[in-house]
């Protein structure tokens, strides 16, 4: 595990199968997702624990994670499996926590789970 | 990564709001490329400075944080969207020229030096070899770590400007000895300047951090640049090394075939409506090669030169603007072919340029067709 943005935080999970682009496919005020051929098409990343594999795209979609935030409806955490500069830098400015996990962690963590992050600590990742 | 007590107590706040934001960043960025630890940067450049790009969040985001936000180091700018010396010809509505100019009055506020330029190593003077800069444009980078004996990541435009802020930048594998995994022959006979940004835009998609290159013959400077902006284009690698790497390194030759495959893909017309030349912008051995190559000729159809403000002031010094200008030339300062808003599919359908960078943004960001031809080429087809 690697802590790319720290912070704690407790929310449900929305999980992904799909890499996400935020420059494209999540609209920066609604934070909801609206490329169609995406598995969370219509759903709101407002206040869940984000979790995808990776971000895709142009590095202007750090703006987006940035807006979103500034827009409250940003996730309050994010978790891949693969770190890459637009989503780091994104959740950099907008200081929304970022955490990379394995792929067995990746694997084990279900949409709808009731989870908890505090990246301070030895352990960071809690069902309660 | 390793930080140090004062960059820890930035991180957690005690510096201000922007400092942390820009300790996030740098910190996000460093554990993302495996970086150990910060290290002292003394120049940055930053992209992110076009509205075109950068867009209204990108606007509102300067504008905040031009409010605290001062560079610690020497800090140079890419281009913008527009000359305002001639933006009136343009057609460019008043929404995007107020952004940009808040765009440019941000910068401007936290101290960085208006340049508009994605060619500083033409422009600034070289540091001594070794020197570790930040610079975000890709062809820089690219430049600055093959020819100029500089060392810097390929940065983000955020990343540029967390280490303009700080002073800081991670300490990635570019800026440490790489080892290519791959080597690139140059097979191809009689190179111009688009075989050369033919070259690039291949080792770009060939290539990770660096790659080797052999079989290279002596190049001027427009050939250099050509193959920079190309190689910048078209993946993450950010450095070339010249010569023919390990025995057990990859070997990938660059022949007539890859050329043609390159080629097919990027020129999308026959023949074009308007001419670009600069992307990169052209400095001022290419503005006194092209006056050479117009004397007595003038275009027969429009013709947009890209250069930056201090090349134009002393091009017009020796004269030189005059000749292009007689010869049919618009010359451009502050921007660049590459993601400009002057050229719409509205009222271009195809451009004429030498430049492999340009010609994939403009195929790709402004939706027009391209026709590539070198310079040469350009000058005797499209002039008489």
């Amino acid at each position: 595990m690697k802590v790319l943005v720290s912070g704690k935080v407790q929310g449900i999970v929305l999980k992904s199968k799909d890499s996400i682009n935020f420059l494209g496919t999540v609209d920066k005020k609604t934070g909801i997702i609206s490329d169609k051929n995406h598995d969370l098409f219509e759903k709101s990343l407002k206040d869940t624990i984000l979790v995808f594999p990776s971000g895709i795209g142009s590095s202007v979609g750090a703006y987006t994670i940035y807006s979103i935030k500034t827009n409250n409806t940003a996730p309050l955490a994010m978790i891949c499996k693969k770190a890459d500069l637009t989503v780091a830098t994104g959740c950099a400015l907008a200081n929304i926590p970022l955490i990379i996990i394995s792929d067995e962690e990746f694997s084990s963590i279900e949409s709808g789970m009731n989870m908890s992050l505090d990246t301070d600590s030895t352990d960071p990742l809690h069902y309660p | 990564m390793k930080l140090t007590r004062e960059e820890e107590s930035a991180l957690k706040g005690e510096q201000g709001e922007t400092m942390q934001m820009a300790y996030r960043i740098l910190v996000a960025t460093g554990e993302a490329t495996d970086a150990e630890k910060l290290i002292p940067i003394e120049w940055t450049h930053l992209a992110g400075v076009n509205y075109n790009t950068i867009g209204d969040a990108g606007e509102e985001f300067l504008s905040g944080i031009s409010k605290n936000a001062r560079v610690k180091v020497k800090t140079t700018l890419n281009p913008m969207g527009f000359d305002i010396d001639n933006v009136s010809n343009y057609n460019l509505d008043e929404n995007f020229i107020s952004k940009q100019l808040s765009i440019r009055k941000s910068y401007e506020t936290m101290g960085v030096i208006p340049s508009f330029s994605c060619i500083p190593y033409e422009i600034f003077d070289i540091p001594k070899n070794g020197t570790q800069v930040a610079f975000a444009e890709s062809n820089a980078a690219i430049h600055a770590n093959s020819y100029d004996n500089l060392k810097t990541n390929k940065e983000s435009a955020f990343s540029a400007l967390a280490s303009a802020i700080t002073g800081k930048s991670p300490y990635s594998s570019l800026r440490k000895e790489d080892t290519p995994n791959i080597t690139i022959r140059m097979n191809v006979k009689n190179p111009n300047e688009l075989t050369y940004g033919m070259l690039g835009f291949f080792a770009g998609k060939v290539g990770d951090t660096s790659v080797n290159i052999s079989g290279l013959g002596e190049m001027d400077n427009r050939q250099c640049k050509a193959m920079c902006g190309g190689m910048g284009t078209s993946g993450t690698c950010a450095k070339f090394i010249f010569g023919d790497g390990d025995s057990d390194c990859e070997k990938i030759d660059f022949d007539e075939k890859e050329l043609q495959n390159i080629h097919d893909d990027l020129n999308t017309a026959e023949k074009g409506d308007i001419i670009t030349l600069g992307s990169p912008q052209l400095g001022l051995d290419e503005i006194s090669d092209l006056v050479g190559k117009l004397k007595g000729r003038s275009f027969k159809k429009r013709c947009m030169v890209f250069t930056p403000r201090t090349i134009k002031e002393q091009a017009r010094k020796i004269g030189y603007t005059n000749e292009l200008e007689r010869a049919g030339c618009e010359i451009l300062s502050d921007c660049c072919t590459c993601l400009t808003p002057l050229i719409s599919k509205d009222s271009v359908d195809a451009v004429t340029t030498n430049s492999i960078k340009g010609a994939f943004y403009l195929k790709n960001s402004n939706g027009v067709d391209v026709n590539l031809k070198s310079l040469s080429q350009i000058i005797e087809d499209e002039t008489r």
